[in-house]
C-alpha cells in the first residue's frame, strides 16, 4: 500500500513539474509586461517534442542516445526520495539527502558526456561551464545539508522535517544561513539568472541550452522534462526542510489532501519569488560565477559556524 | 541548554549576532565604500537593536540609553561624516581592487573557528544565556584587524578600527550586560571624537602624497627609486 503511494507520488511529482515551470514563466512574463503563454504550454512543447522524429548526426556514440534516458531516469529517481507530499514513505528509508546530491552528479555527469559526445564547440562549452558551476555548487550545497544534519542530528530527509516541525518556531541563524545559501545553489543548479538564462540561445550566455543543442524530438523532450523536474526538485526540497508545516504524516486521504494543498501553496509562492529575482537581476559575466557560488559556500559555512557557535553548548 | 530552550528574545539576540558577523564578512568582499559605509551602519543599527532587546530581555533601563546613543551615533552620525568625506575628497567612485580576495575570506572563516576555541574557556565562566555570542563579538573585532590588514584605503582602515569597537561594545552588551553608563559615555564620545580625528587626517594623507593609498606612506620621497 505504502510502495503503491510512492509510485503515485512520484507519478504525481513527474506529471506537475511541467505545469511549475509553466507557472514561473507565466509570473515571469506578467512581471515583465509580456502577454503570458497559457499555464499548459509546456505540456504542449513536450507533447510536440515527442510525436516528432529526432535527427542523431551520424558521429553520435551511444552515449548520445543512452544519456537522456539517464538523464530523466536520475531526475524520477530524486523525485521519489523527496518528500513531496508526505514524509516518511518508504523510500525515505532508503536514500537520504546525501544520496540525492549523488543522484544528481549522476545526472550532471552523463549531461556534460552528452554534450561533448558530438565534437562541437558548443557543445565543449556548455559542459565545461556546467562542471565549473557544479564544481563550486557541490560543496556549497553539502555545507548547507551538513548544517542541517548537524542540528537534526540526520540526514534523513524524513526525520529532519519531524525535527524542524516538533522543535516549533525557534530564531535558528544556521537555518536562515543554511536556507540563502541553498536558494542561491538552487538557482545555479537549475540555471537561472543570473547565471544562466533559461530563455536565451544566444551563443555566448548559455550554459544549458548549449548542452542540449544537438539534441531533438524524443531526446530532447526528455532532457527538458528531465530539468523541469529538477527546478520542481529544488522547489520542493527548500519548501519542505525550512517551512515544512502541512506535510502530511500518515497516509490517511485526509492528510494527503491537505499535505497536496499545502506543498501546491508553497510552491506557488516559491514560483512567484523565482521569477521575481529573475526578473531584478541581470544576468552575470561567466568570470563571476566563482563569486556568486563563492558567496554562496560561505553563507552555508556561516551557518555551519553559527550553529556550532551559538546554538549548541 | 540549546537554542530551543532559550526564550524568543535571547534567540532573536543570539540571531542578530550571526547577522553581526556576517556583516563583517561582507565589508571584507565589498569594494566600493559608498556600501562600505552602508554595512557599517547597519552594524551599528544591530548593534543597537541588540542593546535594547538585552535592556528589554534582563530589565537594565539603562541600557536603552546606550541602545539610544550607539543607534545616534554608530549609525547615523559617524556614517553620515564618512560618507561627506569621500565625498568632499572626491574618491566616493573609487573601486578598490581586493588581494587575494579567497584567502582573505579563508582566513576569516578561520579567524571565527579561532575566536571560537579561544572564547571557549572564557564562555564558562558568564551565567547569561547570550553568553554563546562572545565569540561571535570576538570574531567581528578580529574580522575588522584582518579588513584593516587586507585593505590599503585609508577610509576602509578607519570603517575596520570602528568595526572592531562594535565587537568590544557587542561583547560586552551580550557577556555582562552591558558597561557601566560613565565608561559607555566616554567610549561613545571616544568614537566620535575619533572619527573626526581621522577626518583631519584624511585630508592630510591627501595632502601630502596625493592619495588615500596607505602603501604610499611607505616610500620616502628623497629615495624614490621608482
Amino acid at each position: 500500500m505504502a510502495w503503491l503511494l510512492v509510485f503515485v507520488e512520484t507519478a504525481l511529482f513527474i506529471a506537475l513539474a511541467p505545469l511549475f515551470a509553466g507557472w514561473v514563466k507565466w509570473v515571469k512574463c506578467w512581471l515583465q509586461n509580456r502577454r503570458p503563454p497559457s499555464l499548459l504550454q509546456p505540456y504542449r512543447d513536450l507533447a510536440k517534442l515527442f510525436r516528432k522524429r529526432p535527427v542523431i548526426a551520424d558521429q553520435a556514440s551511444w552515449v548520445f542516445e543512452a544519456a537522456p534516458y539517464i538523464v530523466f531516469a536520475t531526475a524520477v529517481f530524486s523525485a521519489g526520495i523527496v518528500p513531496f507530499v508526505a514524509a516518511h514513505m518508504p523510500t525515505a528509508k532508503i536514500a537520504d539527502l546525501i544520496v540525492l546530491v549523488g543522484f544528481f552528479a549522476l545526472g550532471r555527469f552523463f549531461l556534460t558526456l552528452a554534450g561533448m559526445d558530438l565534437g562541437t564547440a558548443f557543445g565543449g562549452m556548455g559542459s565545461s561551464r556546467e562542471m565549473m558551476i557544479a564544481s563550486l555548487a557541490e560543496p556549497a550545497m553539502l555545507m548547507a545539508i551538513f548544517t542541517l544534519a548537524m542540528s537534526a542530528s540526520t540526514t534523513n530527509v524524513s526525520q529532519a522535517i519531524d525535527w524542524v516541525q516538533q522543535s516549533g518556531l525557534v530564531l535558528r541563524p544556521s537555518f536562515a544561513f543554511a536556507l540563502a545559501g541553498l536558494i542561491m545553489v538552487a538557482v545555479a543548479e537549475t540555471g537561472r539568472i543570473p547565471i544562466d538564462n533559461p530563455a536565451t540561445h544566444l551563443e555566448l550566455t548559455m550554459v544549458h541550452e548549449a548542452m542540449v543543442l544537438e539534441y531533438s524530438g524524443k531526446y530532447l523532450a526528455l532532457m527538458e522534462w528531465a530539468s523541469q523536474i529538477k527546478l520542481m526538485l529544488y522547489g520542493v526540497l527548500i519548501a519542505n526542510i525550512f517551512f515544512p508545516w502541512g506535510i502530511a504524516h500518515d497516509f490517511s486521504p485526509d492528510t494527503l489532501g491537505r499535505g497536496f494543498v499545502a506543498i501546491a501553496a508553497k510552491l506557488a509562492l516559491l514560483g512567484a519569488v523565482l521569477p521575481t529575482g529573475e526578473t531584478l537581476f541581470a544576468k552575470m559575466r561567466v568570470f563571476r560565477y566563482q563569486e556568486f557560488l563563492g558567496f554562496a559556500y560561505l553563507l552555508s559555512l556561516l551557518g555551519m559556524l553559527s550553529h556550532v557557535i551559538l546554538e549548541v553548548n | 541548554m540549546g537554542i530551543a530552550q532559550q526564550t524568543i528574545y535571547e534567540q532573536a539576540v543570539l540571531f542578530i549576532a550571526a547577522v553581526v558577523v556576517f556583516t563583517s564578512f561582507l565589508m571584507l568582499a565589498q569594494k566600493r565604500l559608498f556600501p562600505l559605509i552602508a554595512l557599517f551602519a547597519s552594524q551599528g543599527f544591530l548593534l543597537a537593536v541588540t542593546t535594547a532587546l538585552v535592556a528589554y530581555d534582563r530589565d537594565y533601563p539603562h541600557l536603552y540609553a546606550s541602545a539610544l546613543i550607539t543607534l545616534f551615533i554608530k549609525a547615523m552620525v559617524i556614517p553620515w561624516l564618512l560618507r561627506r568625506w569621500i565625498i568632499q575628497l572626491d574618491v566616493h567612485r573609487e573601486v578598490e581592487s581586493l588581494l587575494y580576495p579567497t584567502y582573505v575570506m579563508m582566513a576569516a572563516s578561520a579567524l571565527v573557528l579561532f575566536s571560537y576555541y579561544i572564547v571557549l574557556p572564557i564562555e564558562r565562566l558568564s551565567t547569561l544565556a547570550s553568553r554563546n555570542a562572545l565569540a561571535v563579538s570576538f570574531a567581528v573585532v578580529l574580522l575588522g584587524m584582518l579588513l584593516m590588514i587586507a585593505r590599503r584605503q585609508a577610509v576602509t582602515h578607519v570603517i575596520g578600527f570602528m568595526s572592531i569597537e562594535n565587537g568590544l561594545f557587542f561583547a560586552a552588551v551580550t557577556a555582562t550586560g552591558g558597561m557601566p553608563m560613565v565608561v559607555e559615555l566616554g567610549v561613545a564620545f571616544d568614537v566620535l571624537v575619533a572619527a573626526v580625528l581621522f577626518g583631519v587626517f584624511f585630508f592630510h594623507i591627501r595632502s601630502s602624497i596625493d592619495s588615500l593609498d596607505v602603501d604610499e606612506l611607505n616610500r620616502l620621497h628623497e629615495v624614490d627609486t621608482r
